[in-house]
């Protein structure tokens, strides 16, 4: 697969892809900016998140950790 | 100069069934292999010919009890991208195809969940209505039972073994702090489960790791995995197999893991390694340590007295692979580019470590969970005992699009739908798994059986026809692409490919 075909899905791996595809140069404190930006986006994704994980989140909890048992393997 | 490193990874997935205990976890497993088998494409076995994992890269063959075993009864088959697929013991297990570059790996390795989630809803098809199997790609279920993701890279035979165990193991140790896939508890009876530090961990797998070097994969494991089968020419090439990782779903994750390792394996081949000792005291006890090191700032005893960090070898490893480029190219990992790319976000993904750790919550597996586990925490007012948190550890594996908790935290993507999708179909073009997967496209009926190393085909009157592929550069598709279009049965492509 070539580099071409990198997928810049979230913001997160936007920065991160620009960071990585040479950006060192940037000046520091636009970085900082857009990383404080990145961060309280992050923050609001998780919080989206955990606002509807317990509909997501298996019935059961305790029976659920108690019977997930994995014997033998490698 | 270092040679090309091919690599692969082999993942052992986690498989549950609803409702609870109706199943043999063997059953199971062969039910999804099968069900995929038969409903995606037709069989074709595996052939156990040349298959010695009792052999021993430190050179001697161990024929004990405790030497792994191969399984032919149970379900094997070789798929059209040109992985294979079966049931290990007691886990569905997938071995992508081998691959020339890690980016190309993460496509491949990308596409073995989806072969297993295509499997889960072909076996839930065969299934009594009400019961469906679930499949989790984790290795630990918190209980001390161990599942493994193995990596291959395709090594020189000429680098001395001890040469390997010798400069790997500071890397193994250390790249934990991006490998790791994050795990509520801990299954070593080294930390004391009082010890804050034993809350959560970086590592799925650190805690059963109990020797430095060794054969077994299953009890006692070693850093260090001494199988010796290199699926090739064994008077060139060494596969040097990997069992100290954790399976990731993170996609930078398993980048960077496959990537590093395959640039610090190029510098043991070709000596970099030379003036800049590494070894640690005590590596088993500094991969616990590590593991369990959430702050990244664990004081490591080097042998030579000195003492250093995780992150303090890897940015020593880091410096010492940028030394290599500028001097021998990086050819081996798939060019300048290729490399470049490696060697950039290593780099990024250190400084983050360094900072903040948080602000990789979208590449890192085990930083995403940490977010998730310690939001859902705070918001509930909640212990690390609780079982919600144990709960959604395992979730977070979960491969079922509606469950998985991975595929809600929007992680940064390597990969493309689209490229993962042909990945599934189609096999890498650069290696000798072209060559098997295409054969198996367009002849399913004739190539009998497949292995790494070898196809099998049944041309009708005459004897099985075995076509040896023992070199894993050869057989891509710049090279045999225009042969393969000229023939129009398997006995022209074996008439043409002896002329």
């Amino acid at each position: 697969m070539s580099e071409r075909e990198l997928k810049r899905r979230s913001p997160a791996s936007k920065q991160t892809n620009e960071d990585a595809a040479g950006a060192q140069s940037a000046p520091a404190a636009p970085q900082a900016t857009s990383a404080a930006k990145q961060g309280e986006k992050i923050k609001a994704d998780l919080d989206n998140l955990l606002d509807e994980i317990d509909e997501v989140l298996e019935d059961n909890a305790e029976e659920f950790v108690r019977s997930y048992v994995q014997k033998g393997g490698e | 100069m270092a040679i090309p490193k091919i690599c692969g990874i082999e993942t052992e997935y986690g498989i549950r069934i609803l409702p609870p205990g109706e199943y043999s976890p063997v059953s199971l497993s062969s039910l999804l292999v099968s069900s995929y088998v038969s409903e995606i494409q037709r069989q074709v076995d595996w052939d156990f010919e040349d298959e010695s994992p009792g052999n021993d890269a430190r050179g001697f063959s161990l024929e004990s009890t405790m030497a792994p075993s191969v399984e032919p009864h149970l379900l094997n088959a070789v798929l059209v991208n040109g992985s294979r697929y079966y049931v290990d013991h007691a886990h569905p297990e997938l071995s992508t195809p081998e691959c020339a570059t890690a980016l190309e790996l993460v496509r491949y390795d990308k596409a073995g969940e989806e072969i297993l989630r295509r499997s889960m809803a072909a076996a839930n098809r065969l299934l009594p209505e009400g019961a469906s199997v679930v499949v989790y790609k984790n290795n630990s279920d918190g209980k001390g039972n161990s599942y493994g993701c193995h990596e291959n890279y395709l090594m020189d035979r000429s680098t001395p073994f001890g040469q390997i165990v010798q400069n790997i193991v500071p890397h193994f140790v250390s790249r934990q702090v991006f490998t790791g896939a994050g795990k509520v508890g801990s299954e070593a009876r080294v930390i004391d489960p009082g010890d804050d530090r034993a809350l959560y961990q970086i590592s799925q797998r650190a805690d059963f790791f109990e020797e430095l070097v060794g054969l077994e994969t299953t009890l006692k494991r070693p850093i260090v995995n001494t199988r010796d089968e290199p699926h090739a020419d064994p008077q060139r090439y060494r596969r040097l197999h990997v069992i100290v990782g954790d399976a990731n779903l993170s996609e930078v994750a398993t980048y960077l893991k496959v990537a590093t390792t395959s640039i610090v394996l190029a510098m043991i081949e070709d000596g970099f390694f030379a003036e800049c000792d590494m070894s640690l005291e005590n590596p088993v006890q500094a991969m616990h340590e590590v593991s369990h090191d959430l702050g990244l700032r664990a004081c490591l005893r080097l042998a030579d007295g000195r003492t250093t960090t995780a992150l303090g070898l890897q940015w020593d490893l880091l410096a010492l692979a940028k030394k290599y480029g500028v001097e021998r190219g990086l050819d081996c990992i798939g060019g300048e580019e290729s490399g470049a790319h490696a060697l950039a976000r290593w780099e990024t993904v250190l400084e983050a470590l360094e900072q903040d750790p948080s602000s990789l919550s979208h590449q890192l597996d085990w930083v995403a969970k940490l977010e998730l586990l310690k939001g859902y925490k705070d918001r509930n007012g909640l212990s690390w005992q609780d079982r919600r948190l144990w709960a959604l550890d395992l979730q977070y594996h979960d491969l079922r699009p509606e469950r998985s908790l991975f595929a809600r935290l929007g992680m940064e993507r390597l990969t493309s739908d689209e490229g993962v999708e042909a990945a599934v179909m189609y096999p890498p073009e650069d290696t000798r798994a072209w060559f098997r997967g295409t054969c198996l496209s367009r002849w399913p009926a004739q190539v009998v059986a497949a292995n790494w190393d070898s196809l099998v085909f049944d041309l009708g009157s005459d004897p099985l026809r075995r076509v040896p592929m023992m070199d894993p550069l050869k057989g891509t598709a710049a090279q045999l692409g225009s042969l393969m279009r000229q023939a129009s049965t398997p006995a022209e492509l074996l008439r043409l490919l002896s002329s």
